[in-house]
């Protein structure tokens, strides 16, 4: 008989193991989350995260072995990104009628989400990769991940960077707005969207389904003129 | 789903091939996204070919997020000597970038006597 520690560095080193654990601990993220009444604190992804992180550590396992298995969610990333072109085609009525007051949210909400994170964190001295992979965290994860690369910062630092920043909104939009006084549940949604991509964007969809749409739409759009923004304002600060 | 995946697929294919040819500072993907909106302008069908897997893959977006954010295991180091810094940086700016973006919507809207939809 194989003894288990035979098993353990067959199954370590291929795939199929990281994979399932990938999965696995998404569901139990998910059911989290659901247990939780989907509050934006308890968020899936944040607990996926924590959970492998801790197996990896656990297992002394390093991180190009585990995304040997994981590469393979990744990949989807990409086609994902392509994907959202159906919910931007569904509300293109929704914004031939009010494209001008989204066209000003949309360039207002991506330029103060870049320059502000760029400018804070150059204050308190932060340069090179971290600054970069600051640039485009309003951007859905997907599409901050190919920009951070193509600005010499780290797509993993960013992929924390953007999920952090999605809870954040979600936490922050409702009392904010409030207080801001804003009732109009397009402004609402969109300008959500726009800072807090799919994380903002599903919080939207529980207060009231035009903000969701218009938050969806808000993400879409911010990933087309994030890969405009973020560049220049890197070179700006840089 | 085979007609629904080429035409993803295609579409992000499109998308790189531009972006390298071109140099565009886009990311392919995005591209892609956009030649995906003209595809489905040009020709209506291709929106009920894709929308079933187009809705699977939204619908589970969040899970693709996690490969790249166990990456942070990596980055422990660094999130721990700015972690208060980082922090300040993405509550301020996403604060300050959902205020000034709702702020613009209403202003622009009210300019444009537009009604309100609350």
């Amino acid at each position: 008989m194989t003894d288990f520690a035979e098993i353990w560095s067959y199954l370590a080193r291929g795939p199929l193991l990281w994979l399932t654990a990938t999965l696995v601990a998404y569901a139990v993220g998910d059911a989290c989350f659901r247990a939780a009444g989907r509050k934006p604190w308890a968020n899936p992804v944040l607990i996926a995260v924590a959970l492998l992180a801790g197996l990896l550590w656990l297992t002394d396992t390093p991180y190009p072995t585990y995304f040997e298995g994981a590469q393979f969610v990744h990949f989807l990333l990409g086609p994902a990104t392509v994907a959202l072109a159906l919910p931007l085609w569904d509300n293109l009525p929704h914004v031939r009628r009010a494209a001008l007051p989204l066209l000003a949210a949309l360039v207002t909400g991506s330029v103060v989400a870049a320059a502000s994170a760029v400018a804070i964190a150059r204050a308190f001295g932060i340069t090179g990769e971290v600054l970069a992979s600051l640039a485009p965290k309003s951007a859905t994860a997907p599409v901050a991940l190919g920009i951070s690369e193509r600005l010499g910062g780290s797509p993993t630092l960013t992929a924390v960077l953007v999920i952090l920043t999605g809870i954040i909104g979600a936490i922050c939009t409702t009392p904010l707005l409030n207080a801001l006084g804003i009732r109009d549940w397009r402004a609402r949604g969109f300008a959500t969207g726009v800072a807090a991509h799919g994380i903002g964007t599903a919080r939207a969809f529980q207060v009231h389904p035009v903000a969701g749409a218009f938050a969806g739409l808000g993400m879409g759009l911010n990933a087309v003129l994030t890969a405009f923004v973020a560049p220049l304002v890197l070179r700006l600060f840089q | 789903m085979i007609p629904a995946l080429l035409t993803l697929l295609g579409a992000q294919l499109a998308g790189e091939t531009l972006t390298r040819a071109t140099g565009l500072p886009l990311p392919g993907p995005v591209l892609g996204m956009l030649i995906l909106i003209a595809g489905f302008a040009v020709f209506p069908g291709l929106v009920a070919i894709v929308r079933p897997l187009a809705q699977g893959i939204l619908g589970n977006l969040s899970l693709l997020f996690v490969p790249a954010g166990t990456g942070v295991v990596g980055h422990l180091g660094t999130l721990a000597g700015y972690g208060p810094a980082l922090a300040v940086v993405l509550v301020v700016s996403t604060v300050l970038a959902i205020g000034a973006g709702a702020l613009a919507f209403t202003a622009v809207a009210k300019l444009m006597k537009m009604e309100p939809e609350a």
